[in-house]
Order: C-alpha cells, then structure tokens, then sequence
C-alpha cells in the first residue's frame, strides 16, 4: 500500500502466467497478449490496481477477495452519464 | 464489489467528491480501481483499443476465485442491479446445494429450486411451470 501518493502514478499488475490459471489447451504462445482469457466457470485473472476507497488511495489485489464474493465492474468512464 | 475504469485514482476521488456523493450517502463504499492501460480490461475483454475505454463489464466471482457469471454491455445501456443480486443469491444457494439444487428460469430468492436427478428426467413441467412468457 503507498502510504504517500505523491506525484508518480502506480501501476498495474496482471498476472502473465498462462500456466497458472489458463487451462485451455488452444492458447497462444505464451509471448502473445491473451486476447480474452476469461471465461464463466474457469479461475479470474488475478491483478493488482491503484484504487480510490472511502478518501484514501490503496492498492487491491483481486486474489485478496478470495474466501467472498466479488462483484467486478468494469464501467466507460468517470463523469460519463449512465 | 470493486469498480474499475481506465481514470486514474485521483479523477475517482473528484468525482466521488464532486457527484457520487449527491447520490449516494457517503460516497461510494466500495474501492475504484484505476485500470489506466487497460491491462485488466484487455485480460477481461473489455478493454476497446479504439476509444481506450472499457465497456460495461460485470463479473461475478466466487469465494475459490471462478467467474460465474458475466455480462458485457455496450455503455449506453445502465445495468439492473436487482438481477446480478438475484444472480449471486442463485450461485450462493446452488454453491451450498453442492449440486442437489439448480434455479431454474425466472428464480428468485424463496421460491421452488429444481432437485436434479434420474426422478426428473422428462417431469420438470409437473414442478415448474413458466409464469411470465409472453405476458
């Protein structure tokens, strides 16, 4: 967690390795960007993002959620209208 | 519940500040996550390259990690909350079932489950019946 958010921009971490949690036999070479690796029934991509919660900037790392049901919602844009 | 886009962690704070709070009491309640890039949205399929933004997504997640459920929408289309509630609802009871329950269409938490089994191969129409076809 960065106790001073300061000027530098944290970043994102996804988990590359395939081996991990990809399963499915017909993936790409590892090298290539999986194009949609998520699919109903098989383990989410783990990451770890910079966040905004309740007036404090904090780090959240999907695989922290497990042991509870996790809602992810991925959304256009802030300030857009919908 | 984790909200994702491509904004930056300190445009989340503005608009929780600035909008979010003249919603909802206390602001949002829940972390947003600053998916600048769009890694995650990409590893998720909802990342659009040509706008660098992402679509409506929404994954339900399970306490060993599995996706359950999801639904992907073009933006202008808000979501109905009430259904990805009764969704969860559905997973928890079929989760603690370990297989005995199944919903069936149009379920809602308190009604009738299916109990899967040799006994009602060709008989579901004896316990459920559709209510809202065509209606």
């Amino acid at each position: 967690m960065a106790d001073r958010p300061g000027c530098a921009r944290p970043g994102v971490v996804v988990k590359k390795a395939a081996a991990e949690t990809d399963t499915l036999a017909d993936t790409a070479s590892p090298n290539k960007e999986p194009a949609m690796s998520v699919m109903v029934g098989r383990p989410a991509p783990d990451f770890e993002a910079p966040a905004y919660h309740k007036g404090a900037f904090t780090n959240i790392k999907l695989s922290d959620h497990l042991g509870k049901w996790t809602l992810l919602c991925f959304y256009p844009g802030d300030f857009t209208f919908v | 519940m984790l909200a994702c886009s491509v904004d930056s962690h300190f445009v989340h704070k503005i608009w929780n500040e600035t909008e979010l709070t003249k919603m909802v009491d206390g602001g949002i309640p829940f972390p947003m996550l600053s998916d600048s890039g769009g890694q995650i949205g990409s590893l998720y399929g909802v990342y659009d390259e040509a706008s660098g933004t992402e679509v409506r997504g929404r994954f339900i997640i399970d306490p060993d990690g599995i996706i359950q459920a999801m639904e992907v929408m073009t933006p202008p289309v808000g979501r109905n909350f009430p259904e990805t509630i009764r969704q969860i609802k559905a997973f928890q009871l079929v989760r603690k079932a370990k297989g005995a329950e199944a919903t069936p269409a149009e379920w809602t938490p308190g009604s009738d489950t299916l109990k899967p089994g040799p006994d009602l191969v060709g008989q579901v129409w004896k316990v459920w019946k559709p209510q809202k076809v065509g209606a």
